[in-house]
């Protein structure tokens, strides 16, 4: 479990998403009551009857379970099942949609991260995100980009940029292509490398968690076996949550799959189990492509 | 299926093609319709202008003698309303703008309220001149000011300036902005650091059309006492002194054109050429702005 005495060099500085106080003691010393999954680990994510609203659309139903440290978690199921609405519920972003509603629990390292202390700012800083269509900020420069989350939260020291680009871009795969241009703009890179650029931007915060919504969507097979190499070697690292529609890529990248459907979890295993004798006849519909 | 089915050849003209024809032809007119009115006006000015407009004109000094008039006093007040003019209404248009565009609820008073901004872009100039006599000249005590001229022409500007920022920022797409927020930026910060540097090209030029716009117009400033001078002095028509007033272009040609003596005609048109040439390169600096702000973006 992290504590305060961990060891890992990032982001030890700013482990407390409260200013106040950390979670209430119950809530930490809650002894899990059905992970799912995991080892003995603490896991990084502890959802709780989560619920999720837009308006009056109830889209995420009592989703229970948890995700692992430093391991990869994918998310699938047909379209529209939940599955974005569920992974921006894990850092606060669901509630900036107009008429988005949350009800349940996250506990993020044990934390409850919907009580009224924690700064969901503070929060999104530990937990990078990449998302389904690439979004790099256009009137940047590659450059700024990698950096724009840390001058956006004011955390930039003089002279320690131009590692942190390097750095960042390098664990990316991206350094060698951009190297010779990191003052240009980001709009003249191509999708592929524009979603590399995102994932450069997320590492520069030195989150512990990723979380990436079908960030292959856009990409070609080339493209995308190279994310997924990059996905390989990020892990042991980071947290990573992957939502895909790709099966073959969940099988290939993750060692836990949580299969969402029309708002609940219908099933959630190691991969390997998932894919090859799944428990719920509705997870063999799905992966035998019966529906979705 | 048969090629040979007459109703199925390709050749011919259909009455639609032809219709199309005519509609081009009609836009093409109706396009070039105000491109010759606009060139007949200038020529027709250039003319009317030529014995006075020169160097000697820009830099002189208003007179009596309409020949050995200048207009420099109206040139300067005009471009320092520009300035003050801008400054004025950039800081307030923008944090009104930005106000609807991020913070503002949907509630029924924000849409009244926008609704009623639209409407106050119509209001016609003379209007504002009326508000700015009574809150700027007499009730905030600016007096017959460039101050009180610039915020009479801030008022007129600002609710376009208000529009313009607003939907500028709602343009800006909302993947930008949740990138910003997922990265653990503030509101306030993802608006300064990622909304506004993508509206701000657009904001920028327009408020130099309105303001280039706004600078054109008589009446609000004679509204709230600017002075022609010249001939003021003769007709003794407007009542108090050029001392405790101000002048601009548009008033200046307004004055000389009601004058009675038709010798100061030529300084009007004159007069006109200055004013239509500071317009344009205000306008001209608002899209050098905007180019050079966005070049920095892909730079
Ligand atoms: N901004 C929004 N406003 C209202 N409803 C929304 C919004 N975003 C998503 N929804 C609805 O919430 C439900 C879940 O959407 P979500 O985006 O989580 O699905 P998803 O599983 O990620 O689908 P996909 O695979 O197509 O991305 C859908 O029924 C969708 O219509
Ligand atoms: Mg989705």
């Amino acid at each position: 479990m992290a504590s305060a005495d961990d060891t890992s060099s990032k982001a030890s500085d700013r482990r407390h998403l409260a200013v106040v106080t950390p979670a209430p003691k119950e809530l930490r010393d809650e002894p899990s009551e059905q992970p799912a999954s995991g080892g003995e680990q603490q896991p990084k994510f502890s959802a709780r009857e989560l619920n999720a609203w837009f308006g009056a659309q109830h889209v995420l139903e009592n989703i229970t379970l948890d995700i692992a440290s430093d391991e990869v978690t994918a998310i699938i199921g047909p379209s529209g099942c939940g599955k974005s609405t569920f992974i921006r519920c894990l850092n606060r972003m669901h509630e900036l949609e107009p008429d988005a509603r949350v009800s349940g629990e996250v506990l993020f390292d044990g934390e409850t991260i919907y009580a009224p202390t924690v700064d969901p700012t503070l929060l999104r800083r530990r937990i990078g995100m990449v998302f389904q269509r690439a979004n790099p900020f256009p009137a940047m420069s590659i450059r700024d980009n990698v950096l724009a989350g840390r001058r956006l939260t004011g955390r930039l020291r003089r002279g320690e940029a131009d590692e942190i680009v390097e750095t960042a871009l390098r664990e990316a795969a991206l350094w060698s292509e951009v190297d010779y241009r990191l003052g240009h703009s980001s709009a003249g890179l191509s999708g592929g490398q524009q979603q590399r650029l995102c994932i450069a931007r997320a590492l520069a915060m030195q989150p512990e968690v990723l979380l990436m919504d079908e960030p292959c969507a856009a990409l070609d097979p080339v493209a995308t076996a190279r994310l997924e190499d990059l996905i390989h070697s990020l892990k042991g690292n980071y947290t990573i949550v992957i939502v895909t529609h790709n099966m073959q890529q969940a099988a290939r990248v993750s060692s836990q799959t949580a299969f969402f459907l029309d708002g609940a979890l219908v099933e959630y295993q190691e991969t390997d189990r998932l894919f090859t004798s799944p428990e719920d006849p509705r997870t063999e519909d799905y992966l035998t492509g019966k529906f979705g | 299926m048969s090629a040979r089915d007459p109703s199925r050849s390709i050749r011919g003209r259909t009455p639609a093609r032809i219709g199309d024809r005519i509609f081009v032809a009609v836009c093409a007119i109706a396009a070039a319709l105000p491109l010759v009115a606009l060139v007949y006006l200038v020529l027709q000015l250039l003319i009317a202008a030529a014995p006075r407009i020169g160097w000697s004109f820009i830099v002189g000094q208003p007179a009596l003698d309409a020949h050995g008039s200048g207009i420099l006093p109206a040139l300067a007040g005009s471009v320092t309303l520009v300035a003050l003019t801008a400054l004025i209404a950039l800081p307030v248009g923008l944090a009104a703008g930005i106000y609807l565009a991020e913070y503002a609820h949907a509630t029924r008073l924000t849409r009244w309220t926008e609704r009623n901004i639209a409407h106050l872009a119509a209001v016609p100039s003379v209007v504002y001149g009326l508000v700015g006599l009574v809150v700027f000249v007499r009730t905030i005590g600016f007096g017959r000011s460039l101050l009180a001229g610039a915020a009479t022409l801030a008022l007129t500007v600002l609710p376009k300036m208000v529009i313009t920022t607003r939907d500028a920022m709602r343009r800006v797409p909302r993947a930008l902005r949740q990138a910003s927020y997922a990265l653990g930026a503030t509101r306030w910060r993802t608006i300064r650091h990622v909304v506004l540097p993508m509206a701000m090209p657009t904001i920028i030029e327009r408020a130099a059309l309105s303001v280039a716009r706004a600078i054109g117009e008589a009446s609000p400033l004679l509204v709230v006492g600017a002075l022609g001078y010249g001939v003021a002095e003769t007709r003794g028509a407007v009542s108090g002194s050029s001392s405790d007033s101000f002048t601009a272009l548009p008033v200046q040609v307004w004055a000389w054109l009601t004058a009675p003596d038709q010798r100061y005609v030529a300084n009007a048109a004159a007069g006109m050429i200055v004013l239509l040439v500071l317009m344009l390169l205000v306008s001209a600096l608002g899209v050098y702005l905007r180019r050079r702000m966005t070049r920095a973006h892909e730079g």
